[in-house]
């Protein structure tokens, strides 16, 4: 029997040869055929969890209630020392300086990812504004988000922060930040489904020990960072609590 | 237990007032007119026991609040209830998440300091087997605008 593993579609492209070693890496250490499937978006993804294709996901936190909670998902573990954060950015020349100065009517400039936009939208309600009193245009990268601020297509843009700070440092110097989130317990976690849950205790260990050698160090490197750390039950239940209390 | 202010934490000219909390506790509160901005991008996030017992603070709440972290373990939440905050938003707090419900609002805290600071809040019960077992707080930036909406409403609801 093969499971199937897949990443939150959000993930930084740099990295895709990383998930793909790394699934290598634990169909070898836990004994089991598994499948990496990436998808190229959040409902296709949202789709093959509903139908209860996935076993394995590094999931995004806002899909973290339902996996949990309507698919029986069990976390494993997150990134350690990564949480997710959002940056809400100008033209370099606008006169804005604070979210404050923004007026309804702008049109802002979003990815798919569910998280990072809602953090944005938090932090431009500082300054009034909502859902309903901006216009969103949905882009596939954060690349076309920064593009489409310099040709003056919007005036807002919301990144993830690891995304805008790797654009081109001449993108870079052509915008400028509003506001950089620092909320650091908002984060990615691996989960696994129910047809893995007897072998959730030794899936973590595996993870937990990865970085003790340096075949496994090298993997981790190449999926951004250094280790792993345990995610309880509890841990996600309170960041659960928190999407929750964040998503109005 | 919650202890009275202290004059030697207060910064700046204070005034002083008995404010009465929630189960008959009264606590003297000494506030200024200080305000601290809200900081930008961050949030501040607590968690109590259903008694509104603080038992998880986070550094945000430990900066704006001006105490330590060990002040604030096992104090009530309303060591930060402000004298100009009426009394009927909190009950409306505790009634909604009393009902299961999550609670939304705007909030004047009060710092040790006795200076202030505006936040909206989001409180929501932490169900865990089907039981309320805790709440957690999150506060985030208010808008200005909302601030100064609260700032002539609250005075009337007293």
């Amino acid at each position: 029997m093969s499971y199937l593993f897949t990443v939150s579609p959000d993930f930084t492209p740099v990295h895709l040869s990383g998930w793909y070693i790394f699934n290598t890496w634990l169909q070898r250490q836990s004994g089991s055929p598994i499948h990496l499937e990436m998808y190229n978006d959040f409902p296709t993804q949202r789709l093959a969890i509903h139908n209860d294709q996935v076993d394995l996901i590094f999931a995004n936190p806002f899909d973290a209630a339902m996996l949990v909670r309507e698919k029986g998902f069990l976390p494993l573990v997150k990134a350690a020392g990564v949480s997710d954060e959002a940056i809400i950015a100008v033209r370099a020349d606008s006169a804005v300086e604070d979210v404050a100065h923004l007026s309804p009517g702008i049109t802002v400039a979003v990815t798919e990812d569910p998280d990072v936009t809602m953090m944005g939208m938090i932090m431009l309600e500082a300054g009034d504004l909502n859902a309903g009193n901006v216009e969103t245009t949905i882009f596939d990268t954060y690349v076309l988000v920064a593009k489409n601020l310099l040709n003056d297509s919007a005036d807002v843009g919301i990144f993830l922060a690891e995304a805008y700070d790797d654009l081109s440092s001449i993108v870079k110097k052509q915008l400028k930040i509003l506001v950089r989130s620092q909320i650091s317990v908002i984060h990615h976690s691996l989960m696994v489904g129910p047809k893995l849950a007897d072998r959730r205790d030794e899936i973590q260990a595996l993870l937990l020990s990865m970085a003790e050698d340096d075949k496994g160090k090298d993997i981790l490197k190449s999926l951004g960072f250094d280790n792993w750390v345990k995610v309880d039950d509890e841990d996600m239940e309170f960041m659960i609590d928190l999407m929750e209390a964040l998503a109005t | 237990m919650i202890q009275d202010m202290k004059p030697e934490d207060i910064i700046g000219d204070y005034k002083e007032t008995l404010l009465d909390l929630y189960g008959s506790i009264c606590r003297v509160v000494l506030y200024t007119d200080i305000e601290t901005p809200y900081p930008d991008g961050k949030l501040i996030v607590s968690t109590t026991d259903k008694n509104g017992i603080i038992t998880h603070v986070n550094k945000s709440f430990v900066e704006m609040s001006g105490y330590t972290e060990a002040e604030l373990i096992n104090a009530p939440h309303s060591i930060l209830r402000h004298p100009d905050m009426p009394p009927a938003a909190f009950k409306d707090l505790w009634d909604t998440v009393n009902r299961g419900e999550k609670w939304q609002g705007f909030v004047k805290n009060l710092r040790k300091d006795g200076g202030y600071y505006w936040v909206k809040a989001t409180v929501i019960p932490n169900i865990r087997h089907g039981e309320v077992v805790s709440y957690t707080s999150v506060r985030r930036k208010p808008s200005r605008t909302k601030v100064d909406e609260c700032i002539k409403l609250y005075p009337t609801l007293f």
